[in-house]
């Protein structure tokens, strides 16, 4: 019941990139903040729909996969600097590593991030792939 | 008359040729390919499901409508083989596609028809008021058993609509459907593959539906073939289709661009509206055409559609069938049948 409740409550980050803008100083974060770590009480942190679009920062491509990451196995994670600004960790989907470099852009895809096992909840959100 | 405000389209980017299924299980491929008029078929990634799929179709779709998802009424998707028993895929778009939470939603079954159905309740819903826009989807990631003659075509993939009265891109003239009690294709509650009547799915299945609900479509329009620029059918394989269009009068330049069974497989409840999605990608303003789906168990909804001038300005605003069907990386049978869950795997969940 604790990964329903805590997958449910991502929901909005997870499906859509629902994040916070500073309304002081502009910065973007991703997961949401409830404070501005620069600007603390003077800033006001608002919700920003993030666009999905971005460019690969760097990357690492698993080959010693854990668990049911094996049925995906070589895959990408890669640190994405999206066009706001604030940087996400994500899988770039449709890629064995061969075809990916720094710099490479991408764009946002809804899959399938886990399930809890046959009969439980499964978990959906965002994953990258790069942009044609 | 509802009309359709935006479409969108999703293919996986896995396929696999029959060569490779034939290989493993003894086959002659050339004669599955030309007895199927098929040749390869799209793979979903084991993080693809229904639910993926129809959420990428319909944040194309709406990319083509250019609308504020908050004033999509009802949300509708077509599939036999939605992730949960028990919990609707239309909400998972719901949210994806931030529409929720002021609508209504639901998921259809109707083996491969219950997109057109979804399509079908949204053009309900909009000409009677009850909505402003309703958004219906066919999608499914097909299940054919190993070495079952289902396995060379059951594909993925879906399509979305939305459909309203404001800004279309495409108008409907009319729909009419045949729908009989008749067995030929059906999965019992738990079990993992369909079974199928083999040639029982043909002539008092697929044909005799298809064709009456075309016939039916004729009658209700006071048109024939000739008056269609274009024409989709279902299309579990090349074969049935091409065989249907020619029986009711259709030719090759009309039937071939909804065609796309040969090149990505059976999408099942994608199949009709992903066809259907291929002809307006290349129709012209005025040009008017036929769609008529195919769900075993059985029925068949047939839609008379006109292409309006608007198509010229969303037509280039989300991907292109023939895009998504060229772009592609093929797998051979070891990695299929571990992505579609096919291999015993100790400790892991199999998808």
């Amino acid at each position: 019941m604790k990964d329903i409740v805590r997958g449910w409550r991502h929901i909005p980050q997870r499906y859509n990139l629902i994040g916070s803008k500073c309304n002081h100083c502009g910065a973007v974060y991703f997961p949401v903040r409830v404070i501005c770590p620069e600007c603390r009480r003077k800033g006001k942190l608002e919700e920003i729909k993030l666009s999905g679009k971005g460019k690969i920062h760097t990357y690492s491509v698993i080959h010693t996969p854990t668990g049911d990451f094996k049925l995906i196995s070589p895959y990408v994670v890669a640190i994405i600097e999206l066009e706001e600004g604030t940087k996400i960790t994500s899988q770039i989907v449709d890629s064995d590593g061969d075809n990916i470099k720094i710099g490479d852009e991408v764009e946002l895809v809804f899959r399938k991030i886990r399930e809890e096992g046959e009969d439980g909840v499964i978990s959906y959100g965002y994953k990258f792939k790069l942009k044609k | 008359m509802a009309g359709i405000v935006g479409y969108g389209v999703y293919i996986p980017y896995y396929r696999i040729k029959v060569e490779e299924i034939a290989k493993v299980w003894g086959d002659d491929p050339r004669a599955i390919s030309r007895g199927l008029v098929v040749q390869e078929k799209s793979v979903p990634s084991p993080d693809e499901d229904t639910a993926t799929i129809s959420v990428e179709a319909a944040r194309n779709s709406l990319k083509r409508a250019k609308i504020n998802p908050q004033k999509i009424g009802a949300i509708y998707v077509g599939s036999e083989s939605h992730p949960y028993a028990v919990k609707p895929t239309a909400t998972i778009v719901a949210d994806a596609v931030a529409a929720t939470p002021e609508l209504t939603a639901a998921d259809l079954e109707f083996a491969c028809k219950a997109g057109t159905a979804g399509i079908q309740v949204c053009m309900g819903l909009v000409d009677s008021d009850a909505i402003e826009y309703g958004l219906a989807i066919g999608a499914d990631t097909a299940q054919g058993a190993p070495s079952d003659a289902l396995e060379y075509t059951a594909s993925a993939g879906g399509a979305a609509y939305i459909i309203g009265k404001g800004n279309t891109l495409a108008d409907f003239e009319g729909t009419y459907s045949f729908t009989t009690d008749t067995p030929d294709f059906y999965r019992r509650e738990g079990k993992p593959y369909p079974r199928h009547g083999g040639r029982f799915t043909g002539e008092p299945a697929y044909f005799k539906h298809v064709l009456s609900a075309a016939k039916g479509l004729f009658g209700k329009m006071g048109t024939d073939a000739s008056d269609y620029d274009h024409v989709v059918f279902h299309q579990p394989n090349g074969k049935f289709y091409i065989r249907a269009a020619r029986k009711l009068g259709f030719k090759e330049d009309q039937y071939k661009t909804g065609l796309l069974t040969p090149y990505i497989g059976n999408t099942y409840s994608g199949a009709t509206p992903l066809g259907l999605a291929a002809v307006l990608d290349i129709a012209q303003a005025g040009e008017r055409i036929m769609a008529v789906s195919y769900g075993s168990g059985a029925g068949s909804d047939a839609f008379s559609i006109t292409v309006n001038d608007e198509i010229e300005q969303k037509r280039d605003l989300a991907p292109k069938v023939q895009e998504l069907v060229d772009n592609k990386c093929y797998v051979d049978y070891a990695v299929y049948a571990k992505f579609k869950g096919k291999l015993r795997m100790a400790g892991l969940t199999q998808h």
